[in-house]
């Protein structure tokens, strides 16, 4: 697993006097500046827009107060959403799904994972082959015969105390999860990571009577936290953001998720000030997470292009 | 089952049966932990990919009381006289060939600029990343906005220019519509591959430099014989996940310009969705999914083609 490890601080070349930064280092880091402006203008300007009335929020295009918190700043656009869609509905919705589908995720993979780096059986290589292979159809060229498929699967549920056999999976939860729990790239990046755990703790852990599920729990496991913190950043993002899937299937308002609820902006007499609101209510805690998470998010998506 | 003479003889029977038993144990045990993945994996990758080639050669529909026909190439046919498709086909090129080579080499430059040793590093990274954390589709109603005739971005332009210029109504001009989705995509997306980029900068040997710098090399001599030539495993992987991207256009189309102005920004991708899931024929979809299909890997085998190593 590569780590994109911070570039140590410049040890000065003679202590104790200032060297005077040459032409050529102050133009890159302008340059640096020039495009952090670049990157971060649109995500300032949702973020203090979302605090102002329309009208303002227009007015102010054609200065710097576009991007600053002056004005008339209230949180009117903020309580406008709750009027308009059901936000904490989808957003209890997104969290569920994607704490779900994290969860199944990191077991599932993990636990093919071991058994494909660990354990001696027969038909491992081929099966370890099948699995990459999955990983050369991109998910846009199934997407719609996994429609008509999902329609046909049956699920159990319970009515009135019976167990009753369902078809379709429109419109529920669970087909929201479980197209997207088993993962061959998060099966790799585990299997790479379990290979670098030393096999004698494995040897050791059977003379001591343990079965292999429990050398997975006590042992293998503990010791991967970084793989597992790169498969739950790896796999919680494409769920938070999921759009095109529960557009497809999902029609009920109570099972939306929160991207969903962009649609409702656009299809009304827009009020650019509650779109503002609403994507800033769902952008924040990921960017909060990222923040806070920043080593883990970078060294997940570097490691994602170990495979290369 | 019976016991092979001469297979390690020395070994004792009781320990040679313990031992078979363990390794059966172990097989069965391994079997049971792979299961659930490949399970998962077949029933939503491998049989959906099968009735993409099953279906496309049907009627089915998405929801319909009779049964889904086989109808021979029909859905080819119809396709190949769709001009529609020919309209989206062009379009996912267009981006395709106009964001492969900007969002790469932009994302470079970008991994190149903070893989130096200078104060604040850290935090041009993460500001550079924000946009790959914020959602596309988030991402697409933002500019949405900001393209607006009267919106942020040509006042800035206006500014910038002293007055001189006046920006077009970007998404609602057939010719500004899909430039106007690639710099956005571009600006969302290029942090994720500076990320790779910059790890793999972090993988050329730090001695390399110091041996070209002994050699008086200057700047740009030591960019393309040390550099350059150190990222031909990272430029393959970048290369590829960008083109597979590009080609999946969907999400903005869908928010921004659901394929217009005048058709200028449909995708394949796109009209996959709309005639499948929207119009319900899931026949026509899986056809067009098909084509979308063989497209991209033959576009991804040529670009291994291109990059191999070449020993």
């Amino acid at each position: 697993m590569t780590s994109v490890s911070p570039a140590p601080a410049p040890a000065p070349a003679h202590p104790g006097r200032r060297r005077r930064p040459s032409p050529r280092r102050i133009g890159l880091q302008a340059a640096r500046i020039a495009l952090a402006l670049f990157f971060s203008f649109p995500i300032v300007f949702m973020l203090v827009s979302s605090f102002k009335p329309d009208q303002q929020i227009f007015g102010d295009l054609d200065g710097i107060k576009a991007f600053l918190p002056v004005g008339h700043l209230s949180l009117d656009n903020y309580t406008g959403v709750f009027d308009r869609v059901p936000a904490v509905r989808f957003l209890l919705n997104s969290i569920g799904i994607s704490a779900i589908t994290v969860a199944l995720s990191i077991f599932i993979n993990s636990l093919a994972a071991f058994a494909l780096s660990r354990m001696r059986w027969r038909g491992k290589k081929i099966v370890l082959t099948a699995v990459i292979a999955t990983l050369i159809v991109p998910f846009e060229t199934f997407a719609l015969p996994m429609v008509w498929w999902v329609n046909k699967l049956p699920w159990l549920q319970l009515d009135g105390g019976r167990l009753i056999v369902t078809e379709g999976w429109l419109d529920t939860y669970q087909v929201q999860i479980l197209p997207f729990v088993a993962n061959a790239m998060f099966i790799f990046l585990f299997h790479q990571y379990f290979q670098s755990i030393p096999k004698e703790l494995d040897e050791a852990a059977v003379l001591d009577g343990a079965s292999w599920f429990g050398i997975y729990r006590r042992i293998v496991m503990p010791l991967s936290g970084p793989a597992i913190a790169t498969v739950a950043i790896l796999a919680f993002l494409p769920m938070w953001n999921a759009y095109l899937w529960p557009l497809m299937v999902v029609q009920s308002e109570d099972l939306r998720p929160v991207m969903i609820g962009i649609d409702y902006f656009v299809q009304t007499n827009p009020s650019w000030g509650e779109i503002m609101a609403y994507s800033s209510m769902i952008t924040v805690p990921v960017l909060a997470l990222f923040v806070a998470f920043q080593r883990a998010f970078v060294s997940s998506i570097a490691s994602s292009g170990v495979k290369g | 089952m019976s016991t092979r003479p001469g297979a390690a003889a020395d070994v004792p029977p009781t320990r040679r049966a313990t031992q078979r038993r363990a390794r059966r144990r172990e097989s069965l045990a391994a079997l049971g932990m792979v299961s659930p993945a490949v399970f998962l994996l077949v029933m939503f990758i491998v049989i959906p990919v099968v009735l993409a080639f099953a279906l496309a050669f049907t009627n089915a529909r998405l929801v319909s009381p009779t049964p889904a026909q086989f109808t021979g190439v029909q859905n080819f046919r119809v396709l190949l006289d769709d001009p529609l498709f020919y309209k989206s086909l062009r379009n996912t090129f267009y981006f395709a060939v106009v964001v492969v080579p900007l969002q790469g080499g932009l994302a470079l430059v970008l991994a190149l600029l903070v893989n130096a040793k200078v104060k604040g590093v850290n935090f041009f990274r993460t500001v550079y990343f924000l946009p790959v954390v914020t959602s596309m589709v988030v991402v697409s109603i933002l500019w949405t906005l900001l393209y607006q005739k009267t919106g942020l971005i040509n006042e800035l332009i206006s500014h910038l220019t002293l007055g001189l210029v006046q920006g077009p109504d970007w998404l609602n001009n057939p010719s500004t519509a899909m430039p106007a989705i690639i710099v956005m995509s571009v600006w969302q997306g290029v942090g994720f591959h500076m990320i790779i980029w910059l790890a793999g900068l972090q993988t050329i040997p730090q001695d390399l430099y110091e041996a070209a710098d002994i050699d008086g090399a200057t700047r740009w001599t030591r960019f393309w014989h040390v550099t350059w030539p150190g990222l031909s495993a990272t430029r393959t992987f970048v290369l590829i996940t960008i083109t597979i991207n590009a080609f999946a256009l969907f999400t903005q189309i869908s928010v921004m310009t659901q394929g217009g102005p005048l058709d200028s920004t449909s995708t394949v991708v796109y009209q996959a969705v709309r005639t499948g899931y929207s119009q319900q024929q899931t026949g026509y979809a899986s056809a067009i999914s098909l084509v979308f299909f063989v497209l991209v890997l033959a576009v991804s085998l040529v670009q291994r083609f291109l990059t191999r190593e070449k020993d």
